[in-house]
């Protein structure tokens, strides 16, 4: 096991789900519940020291359970290591605690997160949509199940099939 | 600072209407006034270089809170990317930051590269570290130009754009496309340097130092340069890490982060340079730092050029690359193979990567997720500009109303790339 992996399973027992290296990139599966102990965890000890919160993403599994996986991705520029973190959603509860307490960049990230793919993020300071229109009411735009065309008033335009010519 | 505080008596030339003043009916004196405001900037502004909108909370002239609104130029690249093959990404990747489109595939093709583990030829290495340092020069130019132009040095502007132009007619000969390159491919390059742009490349270097000497005769010890960037827009180290700034705009806190150096890709361990650092984390050490960085990209450039070895400029994968074009003009096969590549595209293992590169504006990352096939599950830029604006609350509050374009213009954001 990587040694990083290793002193966040010491540091987080219950909140370690799993670790894995592929391409020379460590990644670790967390518990959503355990993620700001975590978090608390990388920030501050100063063999980790990951100061730096690269990116906030989230990618969608419909046909998984839990749905949603929110992504972040670390740096320390000291120790100069990169780690990636996973936790998992479920579509029922779609809400994540928020890193911005650690990470002030957090706060433009996780809104778009909520904006692209609905996860909210308790305890964010202003969680609103943030690229798309604030009164967009057509759902999350990044989910798999969003069509690429796009979805509302566009749905109501009448349609030539090959049979109507 | 309330209302209450600034009534200071002020004296009335004798020319003033008597509407020009509220008068305080106690004493008969005019009294000056501060109001609340809030202004709406944009989203059609011509120095926020794009579509951005702010809402500045003002007090009298100081910015209590500047809230930015995105999303004008958001076109959901991400979700096009998730239902284009790799191949038919690379054209989206241009279209991010429109003024550093060679950065913008370099960092996205790169990511490719490392979920398919495939090795670059050395010349197609040196190739790539040379346009995407010609790419940097074009970028720093275009920043200078209209940062100056913004706070109203208007020959800075005509002067970059002069060398910014050679470059671009370089591009032209290289690529075939000045603005929207698409020249970077998975496993190489579209063709070859030919020696005429070696050449003329070189001859672009031999005056391009002093050129920069002239741009700082012009700035450096301008009063009205000095006076709107020093101390203008100041970040700490701390909080620039805190926020999330990569590229001149954290290292002019001082900050001591190039993805160049820190995990080198390229060439760019074969070649010597400097991270040029600041110390006051302003607008001017931004200033400085992208200047010096000219200079180290012109001298990476240079050494590249003499060290340019011969050899392919792409992997010899025919399932990945391209068939030569003179080939496929000719050859039936071959045509078939170009034809193959271009709509099919090239499978990718299962896996997920992350592959941050070093744009002229920050660190452009791509996370890749793909699960096997010829189009990425899902994929994910991380904009440097997007990050950029997250700090610009913080970086903008206090400061005077004049000062906004300054603020704005010191992380050299693009919209295009910021809301993608």
């Amino acid at each position: 096991m990587h040694n990083i992996a290793l002193k966040i399973k010491k540091a987080c027992p219950e909140g370690f789900v799993a670790e894995k290296e592929a391409f020379g990139e460590l990644t670790v599966v967390v518990s959503r519940e355990h993620l700001l102990t975590v978090c608390r965890f990388l920030l501050e000890d100063p063999s980790l020291d990951f100061d730096l919160l690269v990116d906030v993403c989230s990618v969608d599994f419909p046909n998984e359970s839990p749905r949603f996986e929110v992504v972040y991705h670390f740096y320390s520029l000291e120790k100069n290591h990169r780690l990636r973190i996973k936790a998992r959603v479920p579509e029922e509860d779609c809400s994540i605690d928020s890193v911005c307490v650690f990470w002030q960049s957090a706060n433009f990230m996780e809104r778009e997160v909520f904006d692209m793919m609905g996860i909210s993020f308790n305890g964010h300071p202003d969680l609103r949509r943030i690229l798309m229109p604030e009164d967009y009411e057509e759902g999350w735009p990044l989910r798999k199940d969003f069509p690429v065309e796009g979805r509302g008033w566009r749905d109501d335009f009448a349609k030539l099939s090959q049979d109507s010519g | 600072m309330s209302m209450d505080e600034v009534q200071e008596e002020i004296v009335r030339p004798d020319h003033y209407g008597d509407d020009d003043f509220d008068t305080d009916l106690e004493n008969g004196k005019p009294k000056k006034r501060v109001e609340d405001m809030l202004l709406n900037m944009g989203p059609q502004h011509p120095s926020t270089h794009g579509v951005l909108r702010i809402v500045l909370e003002m007090e009298g002239e100081i910015i209590v809170k500047a809230t930015p609104y995105l999303g004008y130029l958001h076109r959901g690249v991400e979700k096009l990317c998730e239902n284009s093959t790799y191949t038919q990404i690379i054209p989206l990747t241009d279209r991010l930051d429109y003024t550093s489109s060679m950065t913008n595939n370099y960092a996205f093709v790169r990511t490719v590269e490392k979920l398919l583990q495939v090795e670059i030829p050395e010349r197609a290495e040196y190739v790539r570290t040379i346009v995407a340092e010609m790419q940097r020069l074009a970028g720093h130019l275009f920043w200078l130009g209209t940062q100056s132009l913004d706070i109203g040095a208007m020959t800075v502007f005509f002067y970059t754009f002069r060398e910014r132009e050679v470059l671009l007619d370089l591009f032209e000969l290289i690529c075939g496309a000045r603005l929207t390159m698409s020249y970077y491919r998975v496993g190489g390059l579209d063709r070859d340097l030919t020696p005429e742009v070696v050449d003329r490349l070189y001859k672009f270097l031999e005056t391009f130092p002093a050129k920069i000497d002239e741009y700082n005769t012009l700035l450096q010890t301008n009063r009205i340069w000095l006076g709107r960037t020093k101390g203008v827009a100041q970040i700490s180290a701390e909080d620039a890490v805190n926020f999330g700034l990569t590229g001149p705009a954290l290292r002019g806190s001082g900050v001591n982060y190039d993805i160049r150096k820190a995990e080198p890709y390229g060439v760019y361990d074969k070649v010597e340079w400097e991270v040029p650092l600041g110390k006051n984390g302003d607008t001017y050490d931004r200033y400085w730092i992208r200047v010096e960085e000219m200079r180290q990209s012109a001298k990476i450039i240079k050494q590249c050029l003499d060290q340019l070895p011969e050899g392919s400029i792409a992997v010899d994968l025919p399932t990945l690359t391209y068939p030569p074009r003179n080939k496929v003009e000719t050859d039936m096969e071959s045509l078939i193979h170009h034809f193959m590549i271009a709509t099919e595209g090239f499978d990718v293992p299962e896996g997920e990567v992350y592959c941050g590169t070093e744009a002229p504006k920050g660190e452009l990352g791509f996370y890749i997720v793909s699960q096997g096939g010829n189009k990425p599950y899902r994929l994910r830029i991380r904009p440097p500009s997007f990050i950029h604006m997250g700090a610009f609350e913080h970086m903008a509050r206090g400061y005077m109303i004049s000062d906004i374009i300054t603020i704005f213009g010191t992380y050299d954001i693009v919209m295009g790339e910021c809301d993608r």
